[in-house]
């Protein structure tokens, strides 16, 4: 019982980290019918942003700044960082190619992935840094949730991911933008003619997917302690399977796939092995689209009418 | 009604999509009160002009003025915070939203509170009070038109453009299509309606243009053109 809970928050855990990851896969692809490769190098950049900061403000053995405030300033940091190489994404990599073959966009996708890949190899080398978190955050804290002890940080990425989430969900169905980013999703040109301006719509999206991705950056930081120039692939790479497993482009899709591919990564390493986590992933990848080809919460696809 | 001031004048718009030549010299103006058609066949570009009043699409010649102000550079959303409105051709709701999200859609641009225009749509077609929670793409094609035309009136257009909206709809449906539009009319909106149903368009309206293959060919009062014998024959292709 006590292994069982262990592996249930873990999974919680990482899959809330794939939740927002996976939420940029989506309303990119809501948007623009692009997958965005380079998403997961904006959540690696992510966490570079928030490892910098820590590493200015004294490093975990002596921060010269209270505890929660250092943790917000990584948060806020990752949020500027990664929100602003979405954006430059979509104005240098996507935008001049939008009315191009589809094939274009994904290719210059492809591209810039690599292209922060290196860019993040020269900036931070091939080392792994690490956040040394038990330090930051003394490993003994923690809520006791019947026989096992939940590490704060672990609750704290739980409870911030799941906030946005809820946060994002009502932003997406209730204000005014919102409704304008589902609109323009479904039918790009009538949204143009309601008079919504579509590139601004675009922007924002990346804004926020990438502000979400530069979160779970910090996020996987805090728990995970590694930060290097390559996590961003095989993260982006089941963050995306997460967002297919859920219905690409669905929101709800997302959060959901996010959560059941890190549930399964922690059932396996639990119980089979780690050497069968990306198996599994996969395989329930395959077995989901063979089952239901648009994913868990993907719709029909409706007409435009 | 109607007084002088054009508030829409194209004058010798000429639109290409890629190397091909669609809208030739195209003038035409609408003035303030007015209810104007313009008829043409198949593929002879009524829809492209009225995108290119909108400017959704630019044209390569030509100015466009709105209102007492050259828009031909302005941008859509511009456009429609001016004050044009459109019920686009095969009506393109945002299927996967409700009713009552359409209608604020097409409200986006207004930051008043438009909760008595709402009231207004909902009066005109009671019916959509009762299915505001439903999604739009559930509605039949008849309740498709009526959103699609309460979208438009939300954002308070002073010209209404209208894309073919006898399109797939049962001859009843269509009479009572074009009785909106009459009495949209009647509360003060100008508005030009696209129709390849010339009879139709042409009961209700003051003016009307006739369009072939991307040039205006015909332009006289609705009663002149009623009267036209070769009219539907030669241009309109029935
Ligand atoms: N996006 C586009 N790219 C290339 N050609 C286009 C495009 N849209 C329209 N056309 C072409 O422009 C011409 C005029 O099209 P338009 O849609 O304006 O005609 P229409 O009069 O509205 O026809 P319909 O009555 O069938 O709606 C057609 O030959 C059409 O194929
Ligand atoms: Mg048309």
């Amino acid at each position: 019982m006590e292994f069982f809970l262990q592996q249930t928050v873990n999974g919680l855990t990482l899959g809330s980290v794939y939740a927002l990851l996976a939420l940029g896969y989506s309303m990119v692809y809501g948007i623009l019918k692009l997958l965005n490769f380079a998403h997961g190098e904006v959540y690696m950049f992510g966490a570079f942003a928030g490892y910098g900061v820590l590493t200015v403000l004294g490093g975990s053995s002596a921060p010269l700044v209270p505890i929660w405030l250092m943790i917000l300033l990584m948060f806020v940091a990752a949020v500027v960082v990664s929100s602003t190489i979405g954006v430059a994404l979509e104005r240098f990599a996507y935008r001049p190619l939008r009315n191009s073959t589809r094939i274009a966009p994904l290719i210059s996708a492809v591209g810039a992935s690599f292209f922060l890949q290196a860019a993040a190899l020269l900036l931070f080398t091939a080392n792994s840094r690490s956040y040394d978190a038990p330090n930051l955050i003394a490993i003994q804290t923690g809520i006791p949730i019947g026989p096992i002890r939940v590490w704060m940080v672990r609750v704290m990425v739980i409870v911030t991911s799941a906030v946005l989430m809820i946060l994002l969900t009502l932003w997406v169905n209730r204000t005014r933008t919102g409704k304008a980013v589902r609109a323009v999703s479904f039918d790009r040109e009538a949204a143009a003619m309601m008079g919504i301006d579509v590139d601004k719509v675009i922007v924002i999206t990346f804004l926020i997917g990438s502000a979400l991705a530069g979160v779970g950056g910090v996020m996987v930081g805090l728990v995970f302690g590694r930060v290097f120039h390559l996590m961003g692939f095989v993260a982006g790479l089941k963050a995306f399977t997460a967002a297919v497993v859920g219905g690409i482009g669905s929101i709800p899709g997302a959060m959901f796939g996010g959560l059941l591919i890190g549930f399964a990564e922690a059932y396996t390493t639990g119980y089979i092995s780690s050497t069968f986590q990306n198996l599994i992933v996969f395989a329930l990848l395959v077995v989901v689209l063979l089952v239901r080809p648009r994913g868990l919460f993907g719709r029909e696809e409706l007409v435009k009418v | 009604m109607t007084d002088s001031t054009p508030l829409l004048k194209l004058s010798d718009i000429n639109t290409f999509y890629g190397q091909i030549h669609i809208l030739q010299d195209i003038s035409m103006e609408i003035r303030s009160g007015e209810l104007v058609c313009l008829l043409g066949g198949n593929a002879s570009g009524k829809s492209t002009t009225l995108k290119t009043i909108l400017g959704i699409v630019s044209p390569r010649s030509g100015t466009i003025e709105f209102d007492g102000a050259d828009v031909t550079d302005k941008s859509t959303s511009f456009r429609i915070g001016q004050g044009m409105a459109i019920v686009p051709e095969n009506r393109r709701l945002f299927a996967p939203m409700t009713v009552l999200e359409n209608l604020e859609m097409g409200a986006y641009l207004r930051d008043d509170d438009h909760s008595e225009d709402l009231e207004q749509v909902y009066e005109l077609f009671p019916l959509l009070a009762d299915r505001k929670s439903q999604l739009a793409g559930t509605l039949s094609g008849g309740e498709q038109q009526m959103v699609a035309m309460g979208r438009a009136l939300m954002s308070r257009p002073k010209l209404l453009l209208m894309d073919e909206p006898s399109m797939g709809l049962a001859p009843i449906l269509v009479e009572q299509s074009f009785e909106i539009i009459q009495q949209v009319h009647q509360a003060g909106v100008s508005v030009l309606v696209v129709e390849q149903n010339a009879n139709m368009a042409l009961s209700i309206a003051d003016h009307g243009y006739v369009l072939a293959t991307g040039r205006i060919v015909l332009a006289d009062t609705a009663e002149v053109l009623t009267e036209h014998e070769g009219l539907k024959k030669a241009y309109l292709g029935r």
